[in-house]
C-alpha cells in the first residue's frame, strides 16, 4: 500500500511533469502565437487553423506518437527517455503546446489594430510591436496558459503510455488513480483525486494573485 | 526568443520580458532536473521488467522487487500492461526482460529470435467464483471449470466476463469454446461484459451476486473486500503457467543483458522459488513455484 | 532641394480604386503650426498617416530636410522617431498612466534615471503628476488624450502630428490640450501639423491653414487671410457653411 512518501513522490514527480510541459509549451507556444496572429505570410489562416484543431488531438494519441519515436526501436530511441519523466515531459509539452498556441491566437486577435498605429507612431518597430500587443493581450496570453496546466495535470493517458506508470519513477497522480480503481481501491483512487484538485486549486489561485498583483 | 540573444532594440513594459525571461530560464533548468532525475549512467543499475496486470495485482511484484534489489543491488522497474504490449516492448527492446503467462505467445516469440532464453518460474491457477451464500449453478466443489460452464450457462446464472481480450478473458473464452457455446451479451442476459481489470470485475460480480472467472493471486489478494468464494478450483486445464523471458541483445545494443538474466537466474533460484512459494495473499499460496533455469 | 523639415510634392494616394489624395504640394516651416481643414472623408487622416512613414504614397514624394525615406528602411525607422503622431480618440495602453508616457521612451532605450525624469515632466505638463500610478483605462476622455499628449511630447519630436485630438472632448480639456500646444512648440520651438475639423481651433493655433479638399490642398494661407479673405471661391463656401458634402 501507499505510504506517505510514496504519495509526497507522487506529488511531486505529477508537479514537476506537468509544470515544467506547461512552461514549455508556454515558452513555445506563446511567441509562436504571438507570431500567427501579427504577421502576415503565407498560409496563415492554414497554420491557424491547424493549431486550433489541435485543441481536440487525444492525449492517448499523442502519448502513443511519443512513445513510437521515443522507444529504442524509434527514431529518438537513442536518448533512452521512454519510462521517464523527462519522456513524459516531453510528451505532455506537445498536447500542451498547440493548447497555449491556439488560445494565445485567440486573445492577440482582440487587440485593437489603433493600438498598432499608435505603437508605430510613437516609434515602434514591428518586433516592439509585437511585445506591446502581447502585454495589451497579456490576460488572455496568461488564460492560454493556466488552460494548458489544466490539462496537463488532469491528463493520463499520455504519461501513462510513455511513462508506463513506474512505482517510485514514472508514477503521477492521474496514472495513480488509474491503478487504484483497477485494483478497485476506490477509496484510495478518491483520495488521489482530491489531492490533484487541491494542488491545481493552490496553483491557480498562486496565478490569479500574481495577476491581479500585476505580475503579469 | 526574445530571451536567448541580447535584443537588437529595447522592448518595452521592462517587467512584463523580464517575467518572460525568468519563465524561460525556469524551463530551462527544470527540464535539467527533470533530465537529472530521468539519468541513470552507464553502466545501467536497473532493469526494465515487462509484465501484466495480473502479475502486478496478486502482489507478488511488489513482494519480490525488493528481495532482488537487496540481493543483488540491481533496480526493478516494472511495467504493468497487456500480454501483447509487454511482449511487444521486449520486441522494441524497451524492456530488458519480460515476464507473462501466455505460452503460445511466449513460444512465437522464441520463435522469432526475439527472446534470449526461456525459463518457466512458476504456476498458478484460474478459479470459479461465486456468491457467499448461494450457488445457483450448484457448482461448488467441482474441479473440471467445462462442466461448471455448462451449468452456469443452463441455469441462466449471472456470470461476469472481463470482456478485454486479457489473458483471463481469452481462457474464458476458451472454455465457453469448450462447451460448444459462445456466449454474447445481447442474446444472453445472464451474461455481462465489464471491460475492465480483475479486480473492478471480481468487485461487480460481488455487488451483482455473480459468477466470474479470476486468477487466484489476484481474488485472494481482494477476497476481503469481496462477498465471493472459491467454487472451482484444481482443473488441470486452469493452470497459468508464468515463464520468465531475458530479450535478446540483438534486439537492440541498449539492453541491459547481464541484469536481465540476473533477474531470470535469481527467480529461478532456490532463493527465488521460495519466496514465491511462501508469499501468501488472503491467507492462501496462491503461487506454486516450478521453476527451472533454462538460461545460459 | 526644400530644405524644409516637412515637405510634400505631388503626393497621389488611392485606396482600391478610390483616389483620395490627388497631389499634394505644400512646405511645413520650421516652428510654425500647420493646420489642415476641411471636410470629413477629405483624406486628412490619410495625409498625415503618409507624413509620420506609416504608408507610402502611390506617387509623390515626402521629404524631410530634402531627404526622403522609403517605409521599410532602417532610415524611415530613425525618421519616424523624430516624430509622433497622435490620434483622435485616445489609445491608451493597458498599463498606468506612467507607463504610457513612458513607452516612447522605453522604446528609445532611455536609461531609467532619465526616464523617470522626463516623464513625471510631462504627467505635469499635462497636469496628471496625481495620476501618474493609476491604470490609464479608468482615466477619462479627456485625461488620456492628456496622457497621449505627454507621451508625445516627452519624446521632443522635431515634429507634431495631430490628428483630431480634442474632437469629443469637454471644453476643459480642449482648452488645456490647445494650451499644451502652444507652450509646447514656444518651449521647444517643434513643427506642428494639426489637422481639425474646429474651425475655431484652427484660428487660434494656427499659424497657417490649408483646406483639403477632393485630394488637394485648394487654398493655403497665413492664419489671418485664410479666415478673413479667402481667395478661392470653395473655401469660402466651406468657411461659411454653405458647402455641401
Amino acid at each position: 500500500m501507499t505510504d506517505f512518501s510514496e504519495i509526497l513522490q507522487i506529488v511531486g514527480l505529477s508537479i514537476l511533469v506537468s509544470g515544467t510541459s506547461t512552461l514549455i509549451g508556454s515558452v513555445v507556444g506563446v511567441p509562436l502565437g504571438v507570431l500567427v496572429a501579427l504577421r502576415k505570410f503565407r498560409g496563415r489562416n492554414f497554420v491557424r487553423t491547424v493549431a486550433f484543431t489541435f485543441y481536440g488531438f487525444p492525449p492517448v494519441l499523442a502519448g502513443l506518437l511519443v512513445f513510437l519515436i521515443l522507444s529504442r526501436g524509434g527514431p529518438l530511441g537513442f536518448l533512452g527517455f521512454l519510462f521517464t519523466p523527462i519522456g513524459m515531459i516531453l510528451a505532455q509539452s506537445v498536447i500542451v503546446m498547440p493548447i497555449v498556441m491556439g488560445i494565445t491566437i485567440s486573445a492577440m486577435m482582440t487587440v485593437e489594430k489603433r493600438l498598432h498605429d499608435t505603437s508605430l507612431a510613437l516609434g515602434a518597430n514591428e518586433r516592439q510591436w509585437r511585445t506591446t500587443a502581447l502585454h495589451d493581450a497579456r490576460v488572455g496570453v496568461f488564460t492560454a496558459v493556466m488552460v494548458g496546466f489544466g490539462r496537463a495535470i488532469s491528463e493520463v493517458g499520455t504519461v501513462l503510455i510513455v511513462g508506463g506508470n513506474i512505482r517510485g519513477q514514472t508514477r503521477v497522480l492521474t496514472t495513480a488513480i488509474v491503478l487504484e480503481i483497477s485494483q478497485a481501491h476506490y477509496l484510495e483512487a478518491t483520495i488521489f483525486g482530491i489531492i490533484l484538485f487541491v494542488i491545481a486549486f493552490a496553483v491557480f489561485a498562486f496565478l490569479q494573485r500574481l495577476q491581479a498583483k500585476g505580475v503579469v | 526568443m526574445t530571451a536567448l540573444r541580447r535584443p537588437r532594440e529595447p522592448l518595452p513594459w521592462p517587467s512584463f520580458v523580464t517575467v518572460w525571461r525568468v519563465a524561460f530560464v525556469l524551463a530551462a533548468l527544470l527540464i535539467l532536473a527533470g533530465m537529472a532525475v530521468s539519468i541513470d549512467l552507464q553502466p545501467r543499475s536497473f532493469i526494465i521488467l515487462a509484465t501484466t496486470t495480473s502479475a502486478r495485482d496478486s502482489g507478488l511484484l511488489d513482494y519480490l522487487v525488493p528481495y532482488f534489489q537487496s540481493d543483488t543491488g540491481i533496480g526493478v522497474r516494472y511495467t504493468a500492461v497487456g500480454t501483447g504490449q509487454a511482449l511487444d516492448l521486449g520486441s522494441r527492446g524497451d524492456a530488458d526482460v519480460v515476464f507473462v503467462h501466455a505460452p503460445s505467445a511466449e513460444l512465437a516469440f522464441m520463435a522469432s529470435g526475439q527472446g534470449l532464453c526461456r525459463s518457466p518460474v512458476m504456476m498458478n491457477q484460474f478459479v470459479v467464483v461465486g456468491p457467499n451464500q448461494s450457488d445457483p449453478a450448484g457448482i461448488l466443489g467441482l474441479t473440471n471449470a467445462t462442466i461448471a460452464f455448462e451449468r452456469i450457462r443452463t441455469t441462466h446464472a449471472l456470470f461476469i466476463s472481463r470482456g478485454d481480450n486479457s489473458g483471463t478473458n481469452i481462457i474464458e473464452k476458451t472454455i465457453w469454446s469448450w462447451v460448444g457455446y459462445t456466449p454474447s451479451t445481447t442474446n444472453d442476459t445472464w451474461y455481462k461484459e465489464s471491460g475492465q481489470g480483475m479486480a473492478a470485475t471480481l468487485d461487480i460480480a460481488s455487488q451483482l451476486v455473480a459468477y466470474t472467472l479470476s486468477d487466484d493471486g489476484t481474488f485472494l489478494v481482494h477476497s476481503a473486500n469481496l462477498d465471493l468464494r472459491i467454487d472451482v478450483q484444481h482443473d488441470p486445464a486452469l493452470r497459468n503457467f508464468y515463464s520468465v523471458i531475458p530479450v535478446n541483445p540483438s534486439v537492440h545494443p541498449s539492453i541491459f543483458v547481464a541484469g536481465a538474466l540476473r533477474f531470470a537466474k535469481w527467480l529461478t533460484s532456490e532463493r527465488g522459488q521460495s519466496l514465491i512459494g511462501n508469499y501468501t495473499a488472503g491467507g492462501v499460496r496462491p503461487f506454486q513455484p516450478d521453476g527451472q533455469d533454462l538460461c545460459p | 532641394m526644400s530644405a524644409a523639415p516637412l515637405s510634400l510634392e505631388g503626393i497621389h494616394k488611392s485606396f482600391g480604386t478610390k483616389p483620395v489624395l490627388r497631389g499634394l504640394d505644400a512646405e511645413v516651416q520650421a516652428g510654425e503650426i500647420f493646420s489642415i481643414v476641411g471636410p470629413s472623408g477629405a483624406g486628412k487622416t490619410t495625409a498625415l498617416r503618409l507624413l509620420d512613414l506609416l504608408d507610402s504614397p502611390d506617387a509623390g514624394r515626402i521629404t524631410f530636410h530634402g531627404k526622403s525615406y522609403p517605409i521599410r528602411s532602417p532610415e524611415s525607422l530613425a525618421q519616424r522617431r523624430r516624430m509622433v503622431l497622435v490620434m483622435q480618440n485616445p489609445t491608451v495602453f493597458r498599463a498606468t498612466a506612467f507607463e504610457n508616457v513612458a513607452y516612447g521612451l522605453w522604446l528609445r532605450g532611455v536609461p531609467d534615471a532619465e526616464l523617470r525624469g522626463r516623464v513625471f515632466a510631462g504627467l505635469d505638463f499635462v497636469g496628471l503628476l496625481e495620476a501618474a500610478k493609476e491604470s490609464a483605462e479608468k482615466l477619462s476622455g479627456g485625461e488620456q488624450q492628456r496622457i497621449a499628449f505627454a507621451r508625445a511630447a516627452v519624446l521632443n519630436p522635431e515634429i507634431l502630428l495631430l490628428d483630431e485630438f480634442t474632437a469629443n472632448l469637454d471644453p476643459f480639456n480642449v482648452r488645456l490640450l490647445e494650451q499644451s500646444i502652444l507652450r509646447y512648440r514656444h518651449e521647444t520651438g517643434c513643427t506642428v501639423v494639426i489637422v481639425t475639423h474646429n474651425l475655431f481651433q484652427a484660428k487660434r493655433l494656427a499659424d497657417r491653414v490649408a483646406l483639403l479638399l477632393d485630394g488637394r490642398f485648394v487654398e493655403v494661407a497665413p492664419a489671418a487671410d485664410f479666415f478673413e479673405h479667402p481667395v478661392r471661391p470653395e473655401t469660402r463656401a466651406f468657411l461659411s457653411g454653405e458647402m455641401a458634402y
